[in-house]
């Protein structure tokens, strides 16, 4: 059973302190419904993505069933920074196997209910806790700042290379009024900031982010049975899952887990391994940091090894470029509330598709497919997602 | 931060509630009065020969008796056979750097030390290993030398750390 978008919600990202949990999500899920055109009771299943622990609810799904009064059945989702995908995930197969027929997927998560240095604290976690976090404090930058370290010494890529990927995404956040910053940057700015971890700088990092993002999911039947015209179909989705322990990995210059689930995509979808990018209109890429973004280029083949860092030194992850990448500002600009990310990048998916993006930033769909690329913690689960115009 | 406290702490007494107004958006917020205070208890029950090598200053770890699979860090079990007779063996504690990060932004629970530089290396047995790196992290790249050496920590106990080796 094909499954589609049918409709789509997203808050402003960024510190939401106006707000409490269930009213950020409440935000997310009112548009979804809205431009879904459906009811609560039109919902059978409801799936929440979020990690948590820096914010003060615990049992979200309820807390939102009560809130907006939906009566089914929900549960909670959680895989690190690839939250939002893995919930999507959960929507996507209940549908496919015929268990339910629309289903509300929402990806929602407060941080800046903690203060930074509890955030910092908790995200570090998210690895092989006694073997890293315990005894040696790797941060969550500093896991992602190993791989950058091993591409600049294996391609003789620099510090420069890595903050135009920060300039990029910055330059299409500031076209995105949901995103955290929406101003534009130079590439001096991008070098001059402080150092979080070695090589990467403050501008190198995602930000700590509040944020929520809904879609509703519909069987192919619900589609004809509603007359759905604006839609997007998931044609395919792969998953991946790395080591805890990064000392477990052969390489630090590519994450095996979204090259895995990549290959499990494009194979689904019938895409050409070799050139994918020619048969899409654009991605969301995982951008936690700026080399990561580099590094998916070629786990997702968009480049071959090595060349990832000519990509963004060309300017060819722009629009009119070889695939443009994370034209809604990316996790950098846009803000990375990690339960909502991937349901984030759907609702980009989405847009992009249905040529609804704000001016400036809006791709040309000449094929009508979108490419995303959710990783949680440093490879440890990868999730790549093809959404297309037309049901295969 | 100390600000905010002050005001939550007055308003608690004039107000009537621990409430203070954000200092970006101006939005009241209510401060949270139920602390929480994590520490875990870890199982080393397993791997305790691992450190009770690391007292005569040896980095011990387990190999599958049957399929001769090497682990690091030891591990109890071998998913391969699916048994679990280890032995201990002795590394050599020599290897090459494969990368490294310097560590500027710290934890709160590591605001003790100045910033730190981890590294993963490559032991000549075959197994990687991560560690702080002792020295100035400008000199050394990956592909430099290092040896594994136990020493006492901060803290007051036993860790291994990588040092780069000379020449
Ligand atoms: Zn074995």
């Amino acid at each position: 059973m094909a499954v589609a978008v049918i409709g789509v919600g997203h808050t402003k990202f960024g510190n939401r302190r106006d707000v409490n949990v269930p009213e950020l999500a409440w935000e997310a899920m009112k548009q979804a419904f809205d431009s879904a055109n459906v009811e609560q009771k039109d919902i059978d299943f409801f799936v929440v993505g979020t990690a948590g622990l820096w914010s003060s609810e615990a049992a979200v799904p309820s807390l939102m069933a009560e809130y907006a009064k939906l009566g089914v059945g929900s549960m909670r989702v959680e895989a690190a920074c690839a939250t939002g995908s893995a919930a999507i995930r959960v929507g996507y197969t209940a549908i496919e196997s015929g268990e339910a027929d629309v289903v509300l997927v929402l990806g929602v998560e407060k941080m800046q209910e903690s203060p930074n240095p509890t955030v910092i604290e908790i995200i570090g976690r998210f690895g092989s806790y006694f073997w890293e976090f315990e005894n040696f404090g790797l941060t969550f930058p500093a896991y992602y700042a190993l791989h950058a370290t091993a591409y600049m010494a294996k391609y003789n890529a620099t510090e420069e290379d890595f903050a135009r990927v920060a300039v990029k995404n910055h330059y299409y956040g500031a076209k995105n009024p949901n995103a955290q910053f929406q101003k534009e940057i130079t590439l001096e700015t991008a070098l001059n900031s402080p150092y979080i971890a070695w090589p990467f700088k403050l501008y190198d990092c995602s930000p700590i982010t509040d944020g929520a993002a809904a879609v509703v999911l519909a069987s192919e039947e619900k589609v004809k049975e509603w007359g759905i015209e604006e839609k997007v179909w998931i044609l395919s989705q792969g998953v991946g899952t790395g080591t805890a322990n990064l000392s477990k990995r052969e390489t630090f210059t590519s994450l095996k887990s979204a090259a895995f689930a990549a290959e499990l995509a494009y194979k689904k979808a019938g895409i050409d391994m070799d050139a994918p990018y020619k048969q899409l209109d654009g991605a969301n890429v995982h951008d936690c940091f700026t080399a990561a973004e580099i590094i998916a280029y070629e786990d997702l083949r968009f480049a071959k090894r090595g060349e990832g860092v000519e990509l963004i030194r060309n300017e060819q992850t722009y629009i009119g470029g070889r695939i443009p990448v994370n034209l809604d500002g990316g996790l950098k600009a846009k803000g990375h509330p990690i339960g909502a990310t991937g349901v984030s990048q759907a609702v980009e998916a989405y847009k992009q598709l249905l040529s609804k993006a704000e001016a400036g930033r809006q791709a040309e769909i000449k094929n009508g497919r979108w490419l995303t690329h959710n990783v949680g913690g440093t490879g440890h689960y990868s999730y790549v997602t093809i959404y297309s115009l037309e049901k295969r | 931060m100390e600000e905010f406290k002050k005001a939550v702490e007055r308003n608690i007494a004039e107000y009537g509630f621990p409430v203070a107004l954000d200092e970006k958006t101006g939005a009241m917020q209510w401060v949270d009065m139920r602390k929480l205070e994590l520490s875990y208890l870890i199982c080393i029950e397993n791997i305790a020969p691992f450190f009770e090598g690391m007292r005569e200053g040896k980095l011990l770890t387990t190999k599958c008796k049957r399929c001769g699979e090497l682990f690091f860090p030891p591990q109890k079990d071998c998913p391969n056979c699916r048994v679990s007779e280890m032995e201990w063996v002795e590394l050599k504690k020599e290897g090459v750097l494969e990368t490294l990060t310097v560590v500027f932004v710290r934890p709160p629970s590591f605001a003790m030390h100045d910033p730190y530089t981890v590294a993963i290396a490559k032991l000549d047995d075959g197994v990687r290993i991560t560690a702080w790196l002792r020295g100035d992290p400008r000199k050394v790249k990956p592909g430099q030398r290092v040896r594994v050496e136990i020493s006492r920590r901060k803290e007051g106990y036993l860790m291994y750390e990588l040092v780069p080796i000379e020449g």
